[in-house]
């Protein structure tokens, strides 16, 4: 037995050994038959002779460098990585427990929730709520009350019955209809700029243009109240940011000074100032001329959010530079919204061909983004269209605002106006003394705004807050050190006629006087006094 | 070749069926008799080789053999109820309307011009079904879900793509050598000038310039009109490659394979256009407000109502942005000490909102749970980077439908690793809303999972629906709290009442409660569609991508001249597809992909089917080796079943054959092979 087998594996030996010279052999005639080869062994026998030490290091630096042509390009773990047995961490996955998803509504959250009025048809100059009652709508940015007119209803339904509703892709993705090429091409052509995009979002508008120019390395400066979707771009383009106090111009000039300064030593990089024309948060109303000057002068590129000026400010409607004599040409991206005053759907982004056409490739929400239903794209074209041949309307509104303003900012003991006279959206502060002698914190003036806003609905007049800044879960809820002060938001319409809008006035007025001198709440005045 | 369209060019269609008899209304519609006239036309259009004649022949005796069935069995036409809708709209209303609602004198009335017109109108938005054995239930099967086998070409052909790509970069770089130093006016807006730093940065621009521009006609190619079965696209010319181009002042209407119009809503008539209609009277065009000001209406709550049914979940909130939506829910939902394991090839949406919530990112391979798993044991045992604290939560983020791949995300899987690792699970539904399921629902639906075990379901109502904006669906605590801390509902513009309108319409037609059975018929004709679409591909050889009920078919082309190559043909075939190639996908596996829609039916499968053949041959496309699919036919008396045990006794173990039907082939064995498990 153990003969029979040790002869068979002698026999075994053997095969292998043939098969392992055959296979030697055939390798190195496969090897000698590839071009080259014979230099290849002809160069390292002939080193090898000269100095043997030399291959040594030869074969090292080889060897050293198909290992790394196999590692991973970037280290799999940082330096406190501990290692675990299966064990430990089968333990470890089983004690640990995470929080909730969402942290429980706080109480004031759920106030909100249960007064948000809820309109019942039509949103309009008069509106009906759930609750049955028909009140004044102070809320809406209804100014020309754009939503109730036919010639844009008649609009919207041919263009639906063309064009459905949905365009099913994104731009780059036949999602390019051309009636979005007709509205790119009447915004461009009312701004006198070369070129305009459309977004299909004016929330996410300039959140995406930011980060489509603004590069690591690049340098914004921005202004400190600006609105949270600046805020958003801002925080997604990896660029270096810098803040200059609200529409100061002189703060402005400060900073732009000291980045040139700083930069001076430095490669040339993109550089911007990015603010708003109407802001969102304050109401005011930015120096472009100057903003423009002090652009040229500090070679910044200038980003202005013209979301509540376009269609506002202006004899027609075209917003900051009509309205302060500045060509938008020399804006170098001008975004605008076309949901807010122009009451359709939708943002744009106005300049030269070269930044209109950079963005249909790099900017986020375009690209990878749905197009515009094609309906809120004629419609905005439209409106836009109504603002140009009837700069009436504007002059309406106007006067509207004035017959407001009357009522509340002077008169008014407890709140002022921040807003910009032509601007329709009123934000209206507690007034510094009175938040000071009341040591007021920002929770306790929002939530005596929250009150104003219930008691105005009381006498059917719906009026808003401007909602502060959702912080998200984990952080700390400081955005530098700047904070919204908390307001009230009463936006007018040319649906109501002056009187109605006195009134409505009026009935504000006291709602916050009553508020205001409530025991609750001037209970809180009681130390100080 | 393009047509000369007078006037409007929405209201025409290429297609005259004039010879079409007249059938009363309540009558089941017989089929178009043009079908085949388009066909031949087609095939007319292009250069002809002896087999090409015979794929016609082959086309055509399938199409009269087709005709010949449906005869037969006659369908209920699924436009009929909106056909005798009386409200006609003004805006599209032609002279000699009129006439439509006399009641007919004759037996045989021949259809008026305007009623023909308008018959080819509404077919160009939603084809008219061929036959009910067009139509298939989407659902798993059971059983854990199957990767798809990713088949992979000869090398010669990965060879010359990387060598495609290096010429494409060298030659790139040299024209920029020369063009720099005699052109420097074409490189201005590359270089610092006048203190300013470029706006563009060369080396990011030299992609876009010199690879890009040289394919841009295929992409953003204007349309006008519904996206629907057929759209049509407004011709261009260039004559400085691609920098600029000129409108012809023509157009061509092509079939629709790259809208994502999966259920054929995107309809300008019918039930929803009606309701739309009807809505924008009523409420006019905006909301004129955010969400948590005054934008919140009654249309808005019951849309979120409908939705939140729809998919399963007790609550839901809309918005007008699919974009947004996810850029806006990370960030209220995880921060600082929290961790997002995201798939590899999840949007860019949901990367913005991941990096916006400032949440710390992982990823794990695509689809691949085993290596979600390493990843978890391992995030979860090493707690968060250097402090070591565990984890607060831990999200992890994955699609239903992958819109570049196809694939579908292994839910099974997921659920299971959730019960285990305690994460909350996040599925963006942009593509599977609608387009999966029996019942439309999605992922959960096709994999009958109750969508409980789903944190949050995030869907687009872009897609499906024909509308615009998104959704999200979860428990009513967690809908409640995203209301307060969702930046898009305090801030953003409200979705506006026709789009709200739209989306209701749609949810009533695919649960039946509006035009019952209409909703059901979309549903299935997708399923079909798709997996029709996908057997026959693979079995003329070519290699896709993707799960066999997804309706994004994509097939692989590799060499980057390919792509503009297969674009154009199939524009001369007038076909409208997407190409994408890198960076949107691995830079060998450049692709075309093809969405299928409900509005489709057998016959423009069929016709892009020979499409594909003609061109797969010129191009050399037909590579597939056969792991993937496309086998042959079991002999008979062998089921699959017993498929293995053939083979052994055959000796055809592991033997595959590479699948090169003929496309006659094909579309004689389509229909009823689509009904059993694809092989």
């Amino acid at each position: 037995m153990s003969f029979f087998r040790n002869a068979k594996d002698e026999m075994e030996f053997q095969d292998a050994q043939k098969f392992v010279v055959r296979s030697i052999q055939e390798i190195t005639d496969r090897f000698q038959k590839v071009p080259g080869s014979a230099m290849l062994i002809r160069y390292i026998r002939s080193s090898y002779q000269d100095d043997p030490v030399r291959s040594a290091i030869e074969l090292v630096l080889v060897i050293f460098f198909v290992r790394y042509l196999l590692s991973p390009s970037y280290k799999t773990h940082t330096g406190t990585f501990v290692k675990l047995s299966e064990e430990e961490i089968d333990d470890l996955v089983d004690e640990w427990t995470p929080e909730p998803l969402v942290a429980p509504q706080t109480s004031f959250e759920r106030e909100e929730e249960a007064k948000l009025p809820v309109i019942v048809g039509p949103t309009g100059p008069k509106s009906k709520l759930s609750n049955g009652r028909t009140v004044t709508n102070l809320a809406s940015y209804n100014f020309y009350n754009f939503v109730g007119n036919e010639q844009v209803k008649e609009k919207a339904i041919q263009t639906l019955r063309t064009y459905g509703v949905g365009p099913c892709g994104p731009p780059q993705f036949y999602g390019t209809q051309d009636v979005h090429m007709k509205t790119e091409a009447d915004i461009a052509s009312c701004l006198g700029t070369q070129g305009c995009i459309v977004y299909a979002h004016a929330f996410s508008t300039i959140s995406s243009v930011i980060p489509a120019f603004c590069k690591r390395g690049d340098i914004i400066v921005a202004d400190r109240a600006s609105n949270y979707s600046i805020r958003k771009g801002l925080q997604i383009c990896r660029s270096t940011i810098r803040y200059y106090e609200h529409n100061d111009m002189e703060d402005l000039e400060r900073v732009l000074q000291k980045v040139v300064k700083d930069q001076a030593k430095k490669p040339l990089t993109r550089r911007f100032i990015v603010t708003e024309g109407l802001s969102e948060t304050v109401g005011d109303c930015v120096d472009l001329p100057k903003l423009v000057e002090l652009k040229h002068r500090y070679k910044f590129r200038l980003m202005l959010d013209e979301t509540w000026s376009f269609g506002v400010l202006g004899r027609t409607g075209r917003g900051l530079t009509e309205a302060q004599n500045v060509d938008a040409s020399q804006v170098d991206m001008l975004i605008g919204s076309l949901a807010g005053p122009l009451c359709s759907g939708g943002g744009f982004c106005a300049g030269s061909t070269d930044v209109v056409e950079h963005q249909r490739i790099s900017a986020a929400s375009y690209t990878f983004s749905a197009a515009l239903p094609a309906m809120l794209a004629t419609t905005a074209s439209e409106t836009l269209n109504i603002l140009q041949m009837n700069p009436d309307i504007l002059v309406q509104c106007r006067e509207n605002i004035k017959a407001m303003r009357a009522q509340l900012d002077p008169r008014s003991d407890w709140v002022k106006c921040t807003s910009a006279v032509d601007n329709p959206v009123m934000i209206l502060v507690l007034k510094g003394d009175v938040v000071n002698s009341r040591r007021l914190s920002t929770e306790e003036q929002e939530r005596i705004l929250q009150e104003c806003v219930d008691e105005t609905l009381l006498n059917n007049v719906l009026i808003t807050r401007l909602k502060s800044m959702p912080v998200g879960p984990g952080a700390t809820g400081k955005d530098g050190d700047w904070k919204l002060q908390p307001a009230l938001k009463v936006c007018i319409t040319t649906g109501l006629s002056k009187k109605e809008i006195e009134k409505a006035g009026i009935v504000i007025r006291h709602a916050i006087t009553k508020v205001m001198t409530r025991k609750t709440s001037s209970k809180l005045a009681l130390p100080v006094a | 070749m393009p047509q000369r369209l007078p006037r409007n060019p929405f209201a025409s269609s290429t297609t005259s069926p004039v010879s079409i008899p007249s059938t009363d209304r309540a009558v089941p519609r017989r089929p178009s008799t043009s079908k085949g006239n388009r066909l031949a036309q087609f095939f007319s259009s292009s250069p002809k080789s002896k087999e090409q004649q015979t794929a016609q022949a082959a086309l055509l005796s399938a199409v009269a053999a087709q005709q010949q069935h449906l005869l037969n069995n006659p369908s209920p036409h699924i436009s009929a109820p909106s056909l005798s809708l009386p409200t006609i709209s003004l805006s599209t209303a032609k002279a000699g309307e009129a006439n439509m609602d006399e009641p007919p004198t004759t037996l045989f009335q021949p259809p008026s011009v305007a009623e023909a017109k308008r018959q080819a109108k509404i077919d160009a938005q939603f084809g008219p079904l061929g036959s009910q054995s067009h139509r298939y239930v989407s659902k798993h099967m059971g059983g854990e879900l199957q990767e798809p086998v990713i088949d992979e070409p000869p090398y010669y052909y990965l060879l010359t793509t990387y060598i495609s790509y290096l010429i494409l970069i060298v030659f790139g770089h040299v024209r920029d050598f020369f063009g720099k130093r005699f052109k420097p006016e074409h490189y201005k807006h590359l270089k610092a000038a006048d203190g300013y730093a470029a706006l563009n940065n060369d080396f990011d621009n030299f992609y876009v310039r010199r690879l890009k521009l040289r394919i841009d006609d295929c992409f953003a190619r204007p349309i006008t009109g519904v996206p629907g079965r057929y759209v049509t696209l407004i011709d261009r010319k260039t004559d400085d490659f691609n920098e600029h181009y000129q409108f012809t002042g023509t157009y061509t209407e092509t079939l629709n394979m790259s809208s994502y119009n999966y259920l054929g809503f995107a309809q300008s008539e019918g039930p929803c256009a009606d309701a739309v209609e009807e809505t924008i009277k009523k409420y006019g065009i905006s909301s004129a407000s955010p969400r948590a000001d005054a934008g919140t209406s009654d249309l808005a709550l019951e849309v979120e109502d409908r939705i939140a049914k729809f998919v399963g979940k007790p609550a839901a909130m809309v918005f007008s942005m699919g974009f947004s939506t996810n850029a806006s829910s990370f960030p209220a939902l995880v921060g600082k000490g929290c961790l997002i394991i995201s798939d590899e090839l999840n949007h860019a949406s949901i990367r913005i909102g991941a990096r916006l919530s400032g949440a710390m990112i992982a990823s794990f391979k695509h689809n691949d749970m085993t290596d979600l798993e390493k990843t978890l044991r391992e995030v979860i045992s090493q707690g968060q980077p250097r402090t070591h604290r565990p984890w607060k939560k831990i999200l992890v983020v994955v699609e239903g439908l992958y819109s570049m791949e196809g694939t579908m995300c292994n839910l099974p899987g997921l659920v299971a690793l959730k019960k285990k690792y305690k994460y909350n699970l996040f599925v963006d539904e942009a593509h599977s809303v609608g387009a999966l399921g029996p019942r439309g629902r999605g992922v959960c639906d096709y994999f009958n999972i109750d969508p409980a075990e789903v944190d949050i379901l995030m869907g687009t109502l872009t897609k499906s629906f024909g509308a615009n904006g998104g959704y999200v669906a979860a428990e009513k605590h967690i809908i409640d709290k995203l209301r307060s801390t969702n930046a898009a509902t305090i801030y953003g513009e409200s979705p506006t009442p026709p789009v709200l309108m739209q989306i209701l319409s749609a949810l009533k037609i695919i649960s039946g409660d509006l035009v019952p059975g209409q909703g059901e018929e979309r549903l299935q004709r997708i399923a079909f569609n798709s997996r029709y679409l996908r057997l026959g591909l693979k079995r003329l050889g070519f290699i896709t991508y993707g799960h066999d009920d997804s309706p994004i078919i994509p097939i692989v082309l590799y060499n980057p001249a390919k792509m503009p190559a297969f674009s154009h043909e199939m524009l001369r075939r007038k076909i409208a597809v997407v190409i994408v190639g890198y960076p949107a996908t691995p830079l060998i596996s450049s692709r075309a992909r093809f969405c299928v829609s409900a509005a489709h039916n057998k016959d423009d499968m069929d016709r892009l089917l020979a499409a594909c053949d003609e061109i797969g041959n010129v191009l050399q496309l037909k590579f597939s080796t056969g792991v993937a699919g496309g086998a042959e036919h079991l002999p008979d008396g062998v089921t699959p079943e017993m498929e293995d045990e053939w083979r052994k006794a055959n000796g055809l173990q592991g033997v595959v054959k590479p699948p090169r039907w003929t496309l006659r082939e094909v579309i004689a064995n389509g229909v009823q092979d689509v009904k059993q498990p694809l092989r």
